[in-house]
């Protein structure tokens, strides 16, 4: 236990969610461990106590998420309701504390995973062990970028934008790292056997979680071969994927796949709509953003956009299809594979991108930072274009 | 009232007279129902031999039944376990629980005996008990018939008229109240059936409510790869986990002498698809359906089926799985303990592969009291004792243990341990993530952290079991989402941490009554196989023998965090803070 706790407070500055020598990581067994004592130790430890709970992660974000994490606390009353697709799933909306008030605290992680406390930090907890924890701190970071973003792209429309909104704009706007772009390093297909296939499926999802393509672990990744689709299992890290790969039968004889992705349906329809043989889904931050900006003014669907929107839409030449998570009647495996007939690559709806290549990981992932790249430089010029659009009002 | 009806309806067979109860609001916010409610009503007879009228038979809804929440088609049945002495307890789906809340009933409490074979009929607030004996000895099949157009019924096969100490009660002909001979408390009342019709309908505080917290379970399903994915259990049912266990190399195999079976590739759940062509079914009010119902409308068998008819006897006749299974059904013997039961016996005279004709012809007797089979029926512990073999009865508690090998999932050997009905993989299922890896995959060679990870998922089930919905919701879905769903429907605000604070009061209670029929911490331990023979490993899964010195750490953790003295007892402290009495 010792060790997960060390591993996921690394892994929160790592993964650009937290600064060094600030995450707190408690496991619990019989005995309380912490990552490092902090003088915080003991109100958590009274958490702990008071909960059925297994771990515990108290950090203050980095930035930019910390901005934006205390402006939408302070903006919001008590609850903060992001739109995008994994809060809708998992964490369905984001409890604000005032204070590290004990009470306070405890009343809002008995409802929910997560509490943020009002320009401390937040506080994340898991009935297993640390990682859930960890995930759920990630999955917090991941939503509130998207929605200040995408409520400030909203609000320069609207013309209300306030001053404290448009500080914290400029602000965040300087931490957004900048434009990457990709060599085509990654190995060369066809690949040869199944070991070449292991090896590349890691080597793209290291990829993906380096170029900050997927929040927290989220975010999938396959490979045809040999009649077999490789896919990464569900839950898995992306940047961890070593003994974490189901090889699927694609005629569905073994359902050892049962660990698989849960949107194994949607590359397998992929894989047998389009002829491709590799697949990424990640969660590009700003492709979801622009994914979520609809301009149907009127539109008698806003409200099941995620799942039932019946427009087409694209960004760009980039289709834009609805879907909810895993294989139900409104399941993206319903939408994906046909809208990637005609395309490489497809957002969904607040959720992330899917990608295709045809012997390698080098096309999609290429594809999809492009799409990523693109959607970015065309959020800055929307909202250009409303605050110019207001300022002749 | 909304959720709960507020009526419990007691029967006393030995006069035939019955009444209703109208239990206090307090006692249902304490135990919610199903599980906990019968747990609640069973404590002041726990002590009571199996064999003893005034020992309850109890069946609990919960307030969440015959509303629109997700896999809520749920209910308990509990009694003392004539297998084990434990307490025992199943939580069964068809449409029983469903019907119970539409007659007005929350619960039912049978004690007594009827003088002779009887049939309980409910048809909303009618009650009567009828002549059976026309029914006597005959299996589940013809009894179905009888009962048709009586609305849902649970009814017992010939095992339980014939004495088998692990007879089910089976419910709507598919469902099985299974594992702890529950059906020889039918037999011991005289009752060959119970029906229940009812047309009422369950109060729901705020519909809309429960709808948003219907929509925010229903996404979470939709996005589980084990539950509605293309390999899930709503696909394949249950025996979608056949192939992930023979990959995992912890099929138990030659009655646990082996965790690999090389003919399980020709035995998985897509073989039976093929041959039997099945099509879904399931519990009322779920949408997995994970019940697969073949032609001629036979029971496509569950993974613990096929995996004990096929592995633990060294069977590689998928027919004769089949066939196993149907047999079973229609006598109702719980399928786990059979197959284990003759796991056992063939390993003890020494039969490796034994024919599938010696599989049914014994599975017969045993349902008949013939010969061996008579033996048999008194389950592995009971039969290896008597033969001076007890080491080859692989049971915990005297419960015959299901198809996960402990040596391939160490979090699944402790919850096999503490489980307080014995050899039990449902009481915490670690599997969801020790393999499944839900909600987070851990590492399944290791105790670390692993008997707060019990004692949590122990809480958790138990609130399942007395809501009452499906077990397997909670592979996607949380308290969080169903305290949502409990407030929606009942009114009364309750949180997730607040669910879970009742289940540790369930599972605190079902202690309670082990340790007063003198369950201590000797009882919570697995055959000493596993911890001195390896599993069948490979290159990269050694399947070791468990370490008998951290299994016993991890377990004195359990009992920490379970509030437990080192012996597995409780303790006054822990009872009075969860509002329970235990005179230690």
């Amino acid at each position: 236990m010792e060790k997960l706790i060390k591993k996921y407070a690394a892994k929160l500055v790592q993964n650009g969610l937290a600064e060094e020598g600030f995450p707190l990581v408690g496991a619990i067994d019989a005995d309380i461990f912490w990552n490092r004592r902090d003088k915080l130790c003991d109100i958590m430890e009274r958490i702990f106590n008071r909960l059925n709970i297994a771990s515990l992660i108290f950090s203050r974000p980095i930035e930019p998420y910390k901005s934006i994490i205390d402006y939408l606390a302070h903006n919001n009353e008590g609850i903060i309701y992001p739109r995008d697709c994994e809060t809708r799933t998992f964490l369905h909306d984001l409890p604000v504390a005032g204070s590290f008030d004990e009470s306070g605290l405890i009343s809002a992680l008995e409802q929910r995973k997560c509490v943020i406390i009002r320009g401390e930090g937040v506080v994340t907890i898991g009935g297993i062990n640390p990682e859930q924890a960890f995930v759920v701190f990630s999955s917090v970071c991941f939503a509130c970028f998207v929605k200040f973003f995408s409520d400030y792209l909203n609000d320069a429309r609207k013309g209300c934008l306030t001053h404290e909104q448009q500080k914290i704009y400029n602000k965040v706007k300087g931490y957004l790292k900048p434009v990457r772009r990709f060599d085509n390093s990654l190995i060369r297909g066809p690949f040869k056997d199944q070991n070449e296939v292991y090896t590349a499926i890691i080597e793209a999802g290291r990829r993906v979680v380096e170029y900050r393509l997927v929040d927290s672990f989220f975010g999938n990744i396959s490979c045809l071969f040999n009649g077999k689709l490789y896919i990464s299992e569900t839950g898995s890290s992306l940047d961890e994927l070593q003994g974490a790969i189901d090889p699927c039968p694609l005629d569905g004889s073994s359902s050892v796949g049962i660990t698989a992705s849960s949107e194994f349906s949607a590359h397998r329809g992929i894989i047998l709509k389009t002829g491709c043989n590799t697949i990424l889904h990640g969660h590009p931050e700003f492709s979801v953003i622009i994914s979520m900006d609809c301009d149907m003014n009127g539109c008698g669907h806003k409200d099941v956009c995620h799942s039932r929107c019946p427009h087409k839409r694209y960004f760009n030449d980039i289709p834009i299809v609805s879907g909810e998570v895993g294989t139900g009647p409104f399941g993206l495996c319903n939408t994906v594979p046909e809208a990637m007939e005609k395309n490489s690559g497809v957002i969904v709806y607040g959720h992330g991108v899917f990608v295709t290549g045809a012997n390698d990981f080098n096309e999609p992932f290429s594809r999809m930072l492009d799409i990523e790249n693109a959607c970015k430089k065309e959020y800055f010029n929307r909202v250009e274009e409303a605050m110019s659009k207001n300022s002749f009002k | 009232m909304n959720g709960w009806c507020g009526k419990i309806l007691r029967i006393d067979l030995t006069t035939g007279e019955y009444s209703t109860e109208r239990p206090d609001m307090d006692l249902y916010q304490k135990f919610i129902g199903g599980r906990g409610m019968a747990g609640h009503y069973l404590r002041e007879h726990i002590t009571r031999k199996w064999s003893d009228p005034m020992i309850p038979l109890l069946f609990f809804t919960g307030p969440l039944v015959a509303t629109a929440s997700p896999t809520s088609g749920r209910m308990t049945i509990m009694s003392k376990s004539p297998l084990t002495g434990a307490i025992g307890d199943s939580s069964v789906g068809g449409s029983l629980g469903n019907s119970f809340k539409k007659a007005g009933l929350d619960g039912l409490i049978i004690t007594g005996k009827s003088p002779f074979l009887c049939g309980i009929e409910i048809n909303d607030t009618e009650m009567c008990i009828k002549k059976a004996s026309c029914l006597n000895g005959l299996g589940i099949n013809k009894t179905a018939g009888y009962l048709k157009g009586k609305g849902s019924y649970a009814a017992i096969g010939p095992a339980a008229e014939n004495g088998v100490l692990f007879s089910n009660i089976i419910v709507d002909r598919h469902f099985a109240a299974g594992r702890t001979g529950l059906g020889l408390i039918f037999a011991s009342k005289n009752i060959k059936y119970i029906t229940v019709k009812g047309s009422g309908r369950t109060d729901i505080f705020d519909s809309k409510a429960l709808k948003h917290a219907r929509s925010d379970i229903m996404r979470l399903i939709s996005a589980s790869p084990v539950l509605l994915g293309e390999h899930g259990i709503s696909n394949f049912g249950t025996g979608a986990l056949y192939d992930l266990m023979a990959a995992r190399r912890m099929m138990p195999s030659q009655n646990f002498q082996k965790t690999q079976f090389k003919d399980a590739g020709l035995m998985n759940a897509f073989a039976y698809k093929q041959k039997y062509g099945f099509k879904k079914n399931g519990c009322k009010g779920c949408h997995i359906q994970c019940k697969k119902i073949g032609g001629d409308n036979i029971s496509i068998p569950e993974f613990e089926t096929m995996s004990h008819f096929s592995a633990l006897v060294n069977n590689n006749d998928i027919d004769t799985v089949a066939r196993a299974n149907t047999i079973c059904n229609d006598l109702g013997m719980d399928t786990i303990s059979s197959a284990a039961t003759l796991a056992c016996y063939f390993e003890i005279i020494g039969k490796k592969t034994p024919s599938p004709g010696e599989i049914i012809s014994l599975l017969e007797d045993i349902g008949a009291g013939r010969g061996t089979g008579a033996k048999l029926g008194k389950g592995s512990l009971d039969y290896a004792s008597s033969v001076n073999s007890s080491g080859s009865a692989m049971a915990v508690k005297g419960l015959e243990l299901p198809a996960y090998d402990p040596r391939g999932a160490y979090g699944m050997a402790l919850a096999y341990a503490v489980s307080t009905r014995g050899g039990c993989h449902l009481r915490a299922y670690p599997i969801s993530h020790e393999i499944l890896r839900k909600p987070v995959a851990t590492d399944r060679f290791s105790f670390s952290g692993k008997a707060r990870m019990i004692k949590i998922a122990e809480d958790i089930n138990s609130i399942a079991d007395s809501l009452t919905v499906c077990r397997f919701v909670f592979l996607s879905a949380t308290p969080e989402e169903y305290s949502r769903v409990f407030s929606a429907v009942t009114g009364i605000d309750m949180s997730a941490q607040g669910l879970m604070k009742i289940g540790e009061r369930i599972c605190y209670n079902e202690r309670i009554m082990n340790a007063l029929n003198g369950f201590i911490s000797k009882d919570d331990d697995l055959p000493e196989r596993f911890f001195k023979n390896s599993g069948s490993g490979d290159e990269m899964i050694k399947n070791s023998p468990l370490n008998r010195k951290e299994f016993l750490e991890a377990r004195s953790r359990y009992y920490k965090i379970r509030g437990l003295d080192q012996n597995g007892l409780p303790t006054n402290e822990k009872a009075e803070e969860l509002g329970l009495v235990w005179k230690n």
